[in-house]
């Protein structure tokens, strides 16, 4: 090993590229979250667009060194404007062999795989699952396919800091920094951004500056043996983005949803009321919100998920703004209270962040298979208002809207996030909290005037809190008389209020935006998406654009009601492709509405689609090989008209 | 909003200003009127303003309560009024809530909430109409129905095991747990100890079912009976009872309770058990106490002051601001690492 040279950048030349994926991969115990996360900041730091995608194990603390274990974080990061977080990884850092058999096969071919060589021993392997005697780093025809750099980091890693007198299991904790500082090196980045965070986290917040000290040291020593090591033939480097000028933070959908919450609270004047109950993947809201008291924010962790709705719904009768968040299977023990929020009239927000289901099914990996709860799972004809967003950022502009539509319009609100929306994170501009639009809410009409159930021009009835003099009533989860709120079982009126319920829907719709196509205004192909599928649907779309094909994107932020064009939007085009990772809950709608004969690609194998399925998918869709089926499923990638799903 | 002209201006509110223009429409001789009357009298003997008092109920025909009062009101889904109520304390700290809820709404589909309701001391008056059955549902047992109770859907007789409320209300940290019957006199003072209360407070009111579990309390309110089979406690006062006031409790060798006569065996007064409404064992041991082995106590069981869980969150928002200052949405937006991108 050429220890010693000092040489400011070593000798490995540098080679421009305008965008790289990184995925860091190991132990759920190894720190691979925060050393993606630290990459991803230093990224957006230096002025690239990043897209980024953790990927959790479902077990907290699976067996060490199990597939089981194996916590991941990618990041793609480049030079021009990216929207999802990359089909193929460029280069994989393993920290042990199991890392590497969950990864190896994402890596592209001629990939860089940086293995912690010092972990690829007998009791690993065995845990991995490879079998007695074979190590994958000695087969050939692995490294055919991939470079392969054999880095012994756990034990380089103890030799930088044998002399920080630290106990050999906080020296480990340490090797994420050291695998972070060669990445640092290999890509060319600064290491401040993470010297400056490890000094907050540990120096100053944990008050542990010797810990804070060993990271930091690992952290360079890694970058040094990139410069001196002579073992990497060439480094990378990705410019900065063309993004506009402005100030920036990194965010994750869950931050932004937290976020913008509080912001539609602080512009409607009320105060927000977060009810929960913890659930994967959506209690960093609760964890996010819970941490804002001084903003005036109250959260309230409940026993259960009914309690959770339940005081979101009181909080909302009591004259703040009731929020509650969840996940799927939450949801659905939500169901019948939200039925009373419909009912009731009473405005208020759900947050489902949708993760794979049914039942408890994969609760760290994304899906989008709760829309048609979301529309319909509730007894009785209850309609609910439904909106998406379409990225991390969005959720923050989502969250205000919901806010304004359940003010405005006296109703319920469900806001569809997902799981890879939640965790993910992408660059946002962050905005001036003078420029948004106050919230108004109307006032009550005096008490000679007043009926619990009377209706402004958007057909709301008047929020009454307890409190107000003179504006004392009931309501209630009984069918009220139209006007007065009074418990009532005419059969005429029981018709007239189910109807009404539907046109408050449909008075939210004349507030929504038209549908804007990406692309061409008409053309051979629509490729219609909602919620986090935007940032993949895009990117495809605009690859075949770019191959002067007639195909234009559209995106529904708007679930319930859908914008009023959509209808005349679908008709400008000859076909029309539905991407959803479930098996068709958007297509079955449209379908059902429009009566056209959309297709859909499907899947619900836990990630996000890659540019690469929906790609194949529009070829498909373009040159009539797409064959009968309403819908096919990407196998391990690849799509082609045997591949259906189910 | 108040001022002291207006607080001059404000005319005192008698029961009758807390009728609600809405029919009642329990069947008539049921229970749940005779409490109707007794709630209406002491919110206005309380002193409360119709605008600040919220009744919150679940189902069951107990639950609808609220369209009978004219104050807010809200009759949510089954089980669930604890819920909606703790949402409305959290919204606003200062209202007067009142939960009615029934044996089968808050024990057994709502038990759950009850219990966290309870320990989290919110600020609510819980009242529970204890009629032993399933009365909107048109007679089926209930969690406190007794064994071997014949009704509709347990034609053999109902081989669950019935539950204490107050056993429950005790166990789960309740800071005020009391116990009325719809007819006795004591019901008006209870509830208006319970409606004064501080923290979350429990009533369990023995209710008569008129329709599908009439005379189900007999015992406990027939005239001549009654003395015998129902014990009213007071603080600092022996546990006696008997139409003479000659028998009392007290407890055996191995702390068993035990009824004995005053007189008999040289048992005196001193001899038995004071009620003490701060000690929760006792509390415990009398909500385990029923007909027709001993007399049922009625009256105030247990009471404990305690901060309520919507004032500890206020001072949690207001140590945060006093501690990292007022927030504001641009420090919240910026913090963490943030960059500036040039032109
Ligand atoms: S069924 Fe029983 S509890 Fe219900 S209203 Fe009639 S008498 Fe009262």
């Amino acid at each position: 090993m050429a220890a010693g040279s000092v040489e400011a950048k070593g000798k490995a030349p540098l080679k421009d590229v305008t965008s790289a994926v990184v995925r860091f991969a190991g132990d759920s115990g190894d720190g691979m979250q925060l050393a993606g996360t630290q990459f991803t900041d230093t990224s957006a730091v230096v002025g690239n667009d990043v897209a980024t995608l953790p990927d959790f194990p479902a077990e907290i603390r699976a067996p060490a060194g199990t597939v089981a274990g194996v916590s991941g974080f990618q990041i793609n990061f480049a030079a021009t404007n990216i929207h999802t977080p990359g089909d193929v990884v460029n280069a994989l850092i393993a920290m042990n062999p199991a890392a590497f058999k969950a990864h190896i096969d994402d890596v592209e071919q001629g990939g860089i795989v940086v293995v912690n060589d010092s972990e690829f021993e007998k009791v690993n392997l065995r845990k991995a699952g490879y079998k007695e005697g074979y190590n994958p780093l000695d087969d050939e025809q692995i490294n055919q396919k991939y470079k392969i750099y054999r880095v012994p980091i756990t034990r380089l890693n103890e030799e930088a800091l044998a002399e920080t007198g630290m106990g050999a299991k906080d020296i480990g904790r340490c090797k994420n920094m050291f695998a972070l500082g060669l990445i640092y090196w290999m890509y060319d980045r600064p290491l401040d951004t993470t010297i400056g965070y490890l000094e907050d986290y540990f120096g100053k917040k944990k008050k542990k500056p010797e810990v804070a000290a060993a990271n930091v040291k690992a952290l360079k020593s890694g970058f040094y043996f990139g410069e001196t090591a002579e073992m990497f033939p060439v480094r990378y480097h990705v410019a900065k983005a063309p993004i506009s000028p402005g100030t920036y933070r990194k965010i994750t959908g869950n931050e932004a949803l937290a976020m913008g919450l509080v912001t539609g609270a602080k512009l409607a004047e009320k105060t927000l009321i977060y009810c929960s109950y913890p659930i994967t993947p959506a209690s960093d809201i609760l964890h996010n919100l819970a941490a804002m008291r001084n903003l005036g924010v109250k959260t309230f962790q409940a026993e259960d998920e009914i309690a959770a709705v339940c005081s979101a719904i009181g909080a909302s009768f009591g004259g703040q703004l009731g929020v509650t968040g969840t996940s799927g299977p939450g949801l659905a023990l939500k169901s019948e209270a939200l039925g009373l929020a419909v009912i009731t009239e009473l405005p208020m927000i759900v947050v489902n962040v949708q993760r794979g289901g049914p039942s408890t099914g994969l609760p760290t990996k994304t899906e989008q298979s709760d829309l048609l709860q979301a529309m319909y799972g509730r007894n009785g004809d209850c309609p609910i208002v439904v909106l998406a967003p379409k990225s991390p950022a969005d959720c923050f502009d989502i969250a205000i809207e919901a806010v304004r539509i359940a003010f405005r319009h006296m109703l319920p609100v469900v806001i569809l996030s997902d799981g890879y929306l939640a965790n993910g994170a992408e660059p946002w501009p962050i905005p001036d909290p003078t420029s948004f639009d106050k919230i108004e809410i109307p006032a009550p009409p005096s008490p000679e005037s007043f009926h619990a159930y009377s209706r402004d021009e958007n057909l709301s009835r008047p929020w009454a809190a307890p409190g107000m003099a003179g504006l004392e009533h009931r309501i209630g989860g009984l069918e009220k008389q139209n006007l007065t709120g009074n418990v009532s079982y005419d059969p005429e009126n029981h018709q007239e209020m189910t109807d009404l319920r539907h046109a408050k829907i449909d008075k939210v719709g004349e507030f929504i935006p038209a549908l804007e196509p990406y692309g061409s205004p008409s053309g051979d192909l629509l490729v219609l998406g909602w919620g986090g599928t935007y940032g993949s649907i895009l990117t495809a779309v605009d690859h075949a654009r770019q191959e002067g094909h007639k195909v234009s994107a559209a995106h529904l932020r708007y679930l319930n009601p859908l914008p009023k064009n959509l209808g005349e939007v679908l008709g400008r085009f000859k076909k029309v492709l539905i991407p959803e990772l479930n098996v068709g809950q958007l297509r079955l709608l449209i379908r059902g509405k429009f009566l056209i004969d959309a297709r859909g690609l499907n899947k619900v194998q836990g990630k996000p689609f890659l540019i690469e399925e929906i790609e194949q998918a529009i070829t498909l869709m373009l040159d009539g090989t797409w064959g009968p089926s309403e819908s096919l499923t990407p196998r391990h990638h690849q799509v082609s008209s045997e591949s259906w799903g189910g | 909003m108040t001022t002291a002209t207006t607080n001059l201006d404000v005319p005192v509110l008698t029961a009758k200003d807390f009728a609600s223009d809405q029919d009642v429409r329990w069947c008539p001789g049921c229970g749940d009127y005779a409490i109707l009357n007794q709630v209406r009298k002491v919110v206005a003997k309380m002193g409360n303003r119709k605008e600040n008092t919220v009744f919150v109920s679940g189902i069951g025909c107990s639950s609808r309560f609220p369209y009978y009062m004219d104050t807010y009101g809200f009759h949510s889904i089954h089980g669930r009024a604890p819920g909606i109520a703790t949402g409305i304390k959290l919204a606003n700290p200062e209202l007067d809530v009142w939960i009615v809820t029934g044996d089968g709404d808050g024990l057994s589909i709502g038990g759950n909430h009850l219990m966290h309701v309870l320990r989290r001391n919110v600020n609510v008056h819980i009242l529970l109409f204890n009629n032993r059955i399933y009365g909107l549902t048109k007679g089926q047992y209930s969690p406190t129905s007794e064994e071997g109770k014949k009704t509709k859907s347990s034609p053999m007789g109902s081989i669950d095991m019935p539950l204490s409320p107050l056993s429950i209300a005790i166990a789960s940290e309740a800071s005020f747990v009391a116990r009325a019957i719809d007819v006795d006199k004591n019901l008006a003072g209870v509830l208006e100890r319970a409606g004064k209360h501080e923290g979350s407070a429990i009533v369990e009111i023995y209710q008569d079912c008129n329709i599908f579990n009439h005379k189900a309390f007999d015992y406990a309110t027939a005239k001549d009976a009654k003395l015998d089979n129902i014990l009213y406690l007071e603080h600092g006062k022996p546990l006696v009872f008997g139409k003479d006031n000659q028998k009392g409790i007290t407890l055996d060798r191995t702390r068993k309770p035990k009824v004995v006569t005053l007189g008999e065996d040289g048992v005196t007064e001193d001899d038995l058990l004071v009620h003490d409404e701060g000690d929760e064992s006792l509390a415990f041991l009398l909500s385990r106490l029923t007909y027709p082995d001993f007399p049922e106590p009625m009256g105030v069981f247990y009471r404990v002051e305690d901060d309520c869980y919507e004032n500890l969150l206020e001072k949690q928002v207001e140590d945060a601001v006093k501690a990292k200052g007022p927030g504001n949405l641009a420090d919240l937006y910026s913090a963490g690492d943030t960059y500036t991108v040039k032109d």
